[in-house]
């Protein structure tokens, strides 16, 4: 079955990719990885005022890795709403539950003062080590995409164990950011029936193509 | 105000969401916590029919290792003081 992996030989998992779906995969990766950008400060501040520049400098830039290694992490969560998902708060009530407690007024809101001050400390000391985990990850998947003999109809990828791991944390973080722009919701009926017309289908496509990955990769990772 | 006991066992909260396979969330249940299969599972529909569930307890710190590692997974995790 092409697009969809499947158990190798001997351990890890294999993939049959045609030239769309690499150049898909790569480009979304790619995408990811700018958003996640390099570990010096808060990951939507700009990085390079001066704009410009390609992926592949982009990248080169990303596994330069820049940042000093004992350098604090922002205390603020990031404005855009794709990297909040995916740096989220350590300490709160989590999505939507603010507010439904039974505590009330002072209390409620002592203890929300509480909960930012260490969320903001839990982010100054882990957030540039997720960024950097997050990032191998995606680098992992556009190295082993660029592996690939170009032109080639279905070239077959295969990953060892430690690269399925990457494989399987950048899908997810890629299904998270597309879910997140696409404002997915549990019962999303209408987005999995959008006309042609519509501009979210080509992200809705991806984004369910991304879901059949995962799902099988996964199924590689689990007899 | 209300004094946290020191004594009061922090816990670590997987919030559910609508991006997040159910066979992915299962499996980092099953990968990062040695849980059988059994339990991973029935945490996992846990989390997807109520909203949340309790995966883990122990010390603030044992907690802050366990839901850095579910937001390293791509999890919503939080931690609590289970009061």
């Amino acid at each position: 079955m092409a697009g969809y992996f499947e158990p190798a030989e001997g351990g890890g998992a294999a993939i049959a990719l045609d030239e769309v779906e690499v150049s898909i995969l790569r480009s979304l990766m790619a995408q990811l990885l700018e958003l996640i950008g390099p570990g010096d400060g808060p990951a939507d501040r700009p990085q390079r005022p001066e704009g410009g520049g390609s992926v592949e400098e982009e990248l080169a830039g990303i596994e330069a890795v820049s940042w000093p290694p004992y350098a604090e992490g922002p205390s603020e969560p990031p404005a855009d709403p794709v990297l909040a998902r995916l740096f989220p708060d350590a300490y709160g009530p989590g999505p939507g539950e603010r507010g439904g407690g039974g505590e009330g007024g002072a209390a409620e809101e002592a203890r929300a003062k509480e909960e930012r001050a260490a969320s903001a400390e839990f982010r100054r000391y882990t957030e540039n080590d997720l960024r950097a985990r997050k990032r191998e990850d995606g680098l992992a998947v556009v190295r082993a995409l660029d592996s690939l003999t170009p032109g080639e109809r279905g070239a077959v990828l295969t990953l060892g164990p430690q690269e399925s791991q990457h494989w399987l944390g950048a899908l997810n973080d890629l299904r998270l950011a597309l879910g997140t722009r696409l404002e997915v919701s549990e019962d999303d009926d209408e987005l999995y029936a959008l006309p042609d017309s519509d501009e979210r289908k080509p992200l809705v496509m991806a984004y369910l193509w991304l879901g059949g990955l995962q799902e099988t990769l996964i199924e590689t990772l689990t007899p | 105000m209300e004094v946290p006991e020191p004594d009061v066992p922090w816990v670590t909260v997987v919030h559910n969401d609508p991006v997040n396979l159910m066979s992915y969330v299962t499996y980092v249940f099953q990968a990062y916590f040695g849980y059988s299969k059994e339990k991973a599972k029935k945490l996992m529909l846990d989390v997807h029919h109520k909203g949340r569930a309790i995966v883990s307890s122990g010390t603030r710190e044992e907690m802050e290792r366990d839901v850095q590692a579910m937001h390293s997974y791509g999890l919503w995790a939080t931690l609590t003081q289970d009061r």
